[in-house]
Order: structure tokens, then C-alpha cells, then sequence
């Protein structure tokens, strides 16, 4: 099985890094959403839940405390007609650099990278967090274009506050929790799968670290399959650097390569 | 066309030990890799007698110009990397030189036993770097331990033998003229800094607490000891250390170098390697101009 026109969960990123094109940026709530446009957008297009590494081709490093010096990687947001949007929140030296990009300004792209979600049979339901929402939106729209009704597929995301929530505008659809109440459920977004847990689904999953074990023991309790997609620090994105590593049942395993969508069942606990 | 301790290669740049993986980057970057790979010569990360499975996490820091890394060589051990490993590494169109390390000069000396009639393999790198079980130092930081190994291992191999010097030691110079007498080919440095990060909660990041620094942030030290060895022996030297351009790599050669290793620039841009080795051609060909 795999998603429309595509050949499993990797599509192979060419060889080396290339420079993309910012053609837009614009804030939604507490985000910036980026657009680039990558030279080989068409040719190389991402699965969902894959991811780039970024960085600015000028002003990369010697900011505040001379960092960053690492590009940063991202998951893919949206990708149509060689144009790749990034979901983009300021939380260090490498985010706030990329957040003040603007047209004109170009960045290093390297990618796509790592193994995408998997489809399967069962009815998929989107679980986010915070900025974790970009690969599900990317997901969403594959879910879309390949099922019959054309008709969004369950998506629950949380967020700390209403400025954060307006994310959720990203997504068709979704269901909103906050963790002050001021969107949406007054609680955790896996609240919200309570009505869910004896239907015949399977989760998709990205967010901070303490929300994806979360998803990771609920799905476990419920016997429901889980696919999460990870974040971790990272230098390379393809393997080289060996600095990604999630503990699992077989050991360690990179989360660039060997991931980013790990299945749930494999992993002993996140964060 | 370089050469380099019998070794022909197309030209001086080859990649860092563990910077690159060429395994994980044929599933990155399928069959474009190999076509255009991007060093003369491929390093392979440190092999060990048996599998390892490297260090606690975090593993990674950055630093300014530079990051920090406590990976602990993760590899499949030598009968993994013999079966897995070798076969594709055999076929990436430019010599392979395997990069082994023992806890002991009979674990390097049975690596080298194991490997060396290996066709895929065209010479070797010692990685000293490594903790002696009596003394508790580094053998690398010991000229007369040094010495004592290369001249154990030395007859076990007619292959190029070099041995990858460490920067955390009293005198780079005395260690690299301790391998040369001992029958060595070549040196490489250098190695990572030994080097610490506080975590913003305060406390060691790293899961090791220790790790090594790399990257531009070493680079002049990278040449000065690449200079100072460079006076003392006359074997070849590959000097590495923070080489993000082909400037780099001319002053590295500059200073004494063959060859010039690049690697933490590989996690920056996958073709670094290529990317270098056109740079510095374009400089010789300006100085020989």
C-alpha cells in the first residue's frame, strides 16, 4: 500500500544540499508558516512525514552567541507544485533565524529525508501537538486525495493557548483542546480519543515528547496500532552523525533514518 | 591525481572517521551517492572486535562554530561489519580504509589479523583514542604505548597503516614520531577536543558528560599541530579539523598535509567532500598559475 503516487513512506532526497527560494512567510498565531521553493520540489516529492534540513544560506551563525552552526530539520508541511511550506515556532538561535526569513532571502534544503508515515487499512485518526501539527497537514491532504469521500480524516490537536491554537486553522476540520481552556476542550488533546478507543483505528501522531508517550501507553493500553513521528536533535538528517538516537526494543536507532515515524510498539517510552 | 602512501586517488580530500555514512546515505540518496561520491578515499566509522551500541543520549551540542559529540562508536563488530558492511563499502568506486580500534594492542592486532586480506579494504587507520584498562589514559596521549602497538600490529599488514593521532595529549609531535618509528605510514589529526556542555537546566548535557568538540572552532589548532608534526616526521599526514572550505584544506596542506579529511562540514552539506576538492583545485591551479 502506499499513498497516491508514491513508492512507499521514503521518496530518496538528491544528492547534497541545494538552495531554495523563500517565496513567502506569514504568521498564524504563535507560528510562522514558510514557503520555499525547492528546484527539485517536482521531481522529489516528500511523503508525509518525511522532513528537510534548513538553514539560511547568509546569517547562519554568528547571531547571539555565534550559533547557529547546525542547519535544523523540519517536517514538511504541505508540498504542491515544487513549493514546500515549514511550520515554523521561535525556540532557539536556528528557529529565530529561519522565523525572520522573508522573499528574497534563500536557504540551504537537503531532503526529503527519513521514513514517512505508513497507510494502512484501518481508519486513521490524527493526534498533534503544538508545532508537531505540520506532518499530520501534509497527511491530511495525501488521506484526502486518496480516500473515496474526499472528506478529512479525524484530527484531534492541542495547544498551550488560543494564540498557538490558531494553528489548528491549518488542518481541516480539527478538533481543539488547550491546555488553559481558552480553545476548545480545557484539557489534553488525548482526552479527546476517549470515544475512540473501540473502533477499528490506527493513530497518527506528532508532538512534544510528553504528548507522544502519552499516545504511545493509551494506544498500548487500548491495543490500537500507533505510528509517532519523533523530533531530535540532529547535525546531518541522513545518518552520518549518529547524535539522533531513540531507545527501542532493538537498541538504539537513528531517528533520521531509521525514522522519523517510528511505530509505537517498538519504542520503550519517548522523551 | 594524488598519491598517497601507494594509493592513487583522484584527489586529496576523503572524509573524517564517523562522519560519514555511506550505507545510511545510499537510503538518503539512492544511486546518486555513488555516482557523484564525494571523497577520493572512504573512511569508515571505528570498527570493534564485537558490536557496540554507542552512548546514552543526548549525544549532540551545539557549540559556537562547532558542536560537540559523545556517540561512543556505535558499530556492528567486526563479524557485522564483514558481513553487512564490506560488501557495500567494496563498491563505492574509491579506496576504502577501515578504521579500527581495540581496548587492548591484542584486540587491534586481532582486528587487523581478521581484515587484512581483504580485497574491499585498502588500508587501514588505528584509532588510539581509546582508554588504556590499566592505566586509564589514553593510549594515543602515551608516545611509548604508541609505539609499543603500531610496532605489535605493523607486521600483521602490508596495507597502508595509519594512525589517528589525538589532540589531548602533552606533545602531538612526540606521538606522531613514536608511530613513525614503530613503521607507520601515515598520521591523521586531528581528533576532537575533549570537551564538556552544560545543559540550560544546568548539569553535563551530554549523556556521557564528556564528548569531543569539532568543526571551525578547531581549526587553527587543527593547523598548528598539523605544522608541528609535519617538522618532526616525514611520513604522510592527513590533516582534518574544522576544514568547511577549500581554503581550509590549502592551508592544512600548506602547513605539511597529503591529504585533508573533512567532517563535521559532511553533516552540514552531504557534498562537502566534492564541494572542497573543487575549491582547492581552483587555488593550486591559481598558485601554480
Amino acid at each position: 500500500m502506499s499513498w497516491s503516487g508514491a513508492s512507499g513512506e521514503r521518496t530518496p532526497a538528491p544528492f547534497g544540499r541545494r538552495r531554495g527560494d523563500v517565496l513567502a512567510a506569514g504568521r498564524v498565531g504563535a507560528y510562522v508558516v514558510l514557503a520555499i521553493g525547492d528546484p527539485r520540489g517536482e521531481s522529489n516529492p516528500p511523503q508525509p512525514g518525511q522532513f528537510y534540513m534548513l538553514a539560511a544560506v547568509d546569517r547562519w551563525g554568528a547571531g547571539e552567541g555565534e550559533r547557529p552552526f547546525l542547519p535544523r530539520a523540519l517536517s514538511v508541511m504541505r508540498a504542491r507544485d515544487g513549493v514546500l511550506q515549514f511550520l515554523l515556532e521561535d525556540v532557539g538561535p536556528g528557529t529565530r533565524r529561519l522565523c525572520e526569513l522573508g522573499p528574497g532571502e534563500q536557504v540551504w534544503l537537503t531532503g526529503p529525508l527519513g521514513a514517512g508515515f505508513r497507510p494502512t487499512t484501518r481508519t486513521p485518526v490524527l493526534v498533534g501537538g503544538g508545532v508537531g501539527l505540520a506532518p499530520l497537514a501534509i497527511l491530511s491532504d495525501e488521506l484526502c486525495a486518496s480516500g473515496t469521500s474526499g472528506d478529512p480524516p479525524a484530527t484531534l490537536l492541542g495547544f498551550r493557548d488560543a494564540d498557538h491554537a490558531d494553528g489548528g486553522a491549518l488542518l481541516r476540520d480539527a478538533e481543539l483542546a488547550t491546555d488553559d481552556g481558552s480553545v476548545g476542550h480545557h484539557g489534553r488533546v488525548t482526552d479527546l480519543l476517549e470515544p475512540l478507543w473501540d473502533e477499528e483505528i490506527e493513530l497518527y501522531s506528532c508532538g512534544p515528547p510528553a504528548m507522544l508517550e502519552a499516545v504511545r501507553r493509551l494506544a498500548a493500553d487500548h491495543d490500537v496500532p500507533a505510528q509517532l513521528a519523533l523530533e531530535s536533535p540532529m547535525a546531518c538528517g541522513y545518518g552520518a552523525c549518529y547524535g539522533c538516537v531513540v531507545a527501542t526494543r532493538d537498541g538504539y536507532q537513528r531517528v533520521c533514518v531509521d525514522g522519523p515515524v517510528f511505530d509505537a510498539g517498538i519504542l520503550e517510552s519517548v522523551g | 591525481m594524488t598519491l598517497f602512501c601507494g594509493l592513487e586517488l583522484a584527489h586529496p580530500v576523503i572524509n573524517g572517521s564517523g562522519t560519514f555514512d555511506a550505507i545510511a546515505a545510499g537510503r538518503c540518496f539512492g544511486g546518486a551517492l555513488v555516482a557523484d561520491f564525494p571523497f577520493a578515499a572512504f573512511v569508515s566509522k571505528t570498527i570493534t572486535l564485537g558490536p557496540r551500541q554507542g552512548n546514552r543520549p543526548p549525544r549532540l551540542w551545539e557549540t559556537p562554530a562547532g558542536m560537540i559529540n559523545s556517540i561512543g562508536l556505535p558499530n556492528r563488530g567486526l563479524a557485522g561489519y564483514v558481513e553487512s558492511d564490506l560488501p557495500v563499502l567494496g563498491r563505492l568506486g574509491v579506496p576504502l580504509i577501515t578504521n579500527v580500534m581495540g581496548s587492548t594492542s591484542a584486540e587491534f592486532a586481532e582486528l587487523i589479523e581478521a581484515l587484512s586480506d581483504r580485497p574491499e579494504i585498502a588500508g587501514f587507520e588505528l584509532n588510539v583514542s581509546c582508554p588504556n584498562v590499566r592505566t586509564g589514559l589514553d593510549i594515543g596521549a602515551d608516545p611509548g604505548e604508541l609505539q609499543l602497538l603500531v610496532k605489535n600490529v605493523r607486521p600483521l599488514t602490508a596495507k597502508p597503516l595509519i594512525v589517528k593521532l589525538t589532540p589531548n595529549c602533552a606533545d602531538v609531535a612526540a606521538a606522531a614520531a613514536a608511530v613513525e618509528a614503530a613503521g607507520a605510514d601515515a598520521v591523521s589529526l586531528i581528533n576532537t577536543l575533549r570537551a564538556m556542555a552544560v545543559g540550560p537546566g544546568g548539569g553535563a548535557w551530554l549523556g556521557e558528560r564528556f564528548g569531543g568538540l569539532s568543526g571551525p572552532a578547531i581549526r587553527a589548532v587543527a593547523l598548528a599541530q598539523v605544522a608541528a608534526v609535519a617538522q618532526r616526521v616525514g611520513i604522510a599526514i592527513v590533516g582534518m579539523g574544522g576544514v568547511s572550505r577549500g581554503r581550509d584544506a590549502a592551508d592544512l596542506l600548506d602547513a605539511g598535509a597529503t591529504l585533508v579529511g573533512v567532517g563535521t562540514e559532511n553533516f552540514r552539506d552531504p557534498a562537502a567532500g566534492s564541494r572542497v576538492a573543487g575549491e582547492l583545485d581552483r587555488i593550486l591551479s591559481q598558485i601554480a598559475g
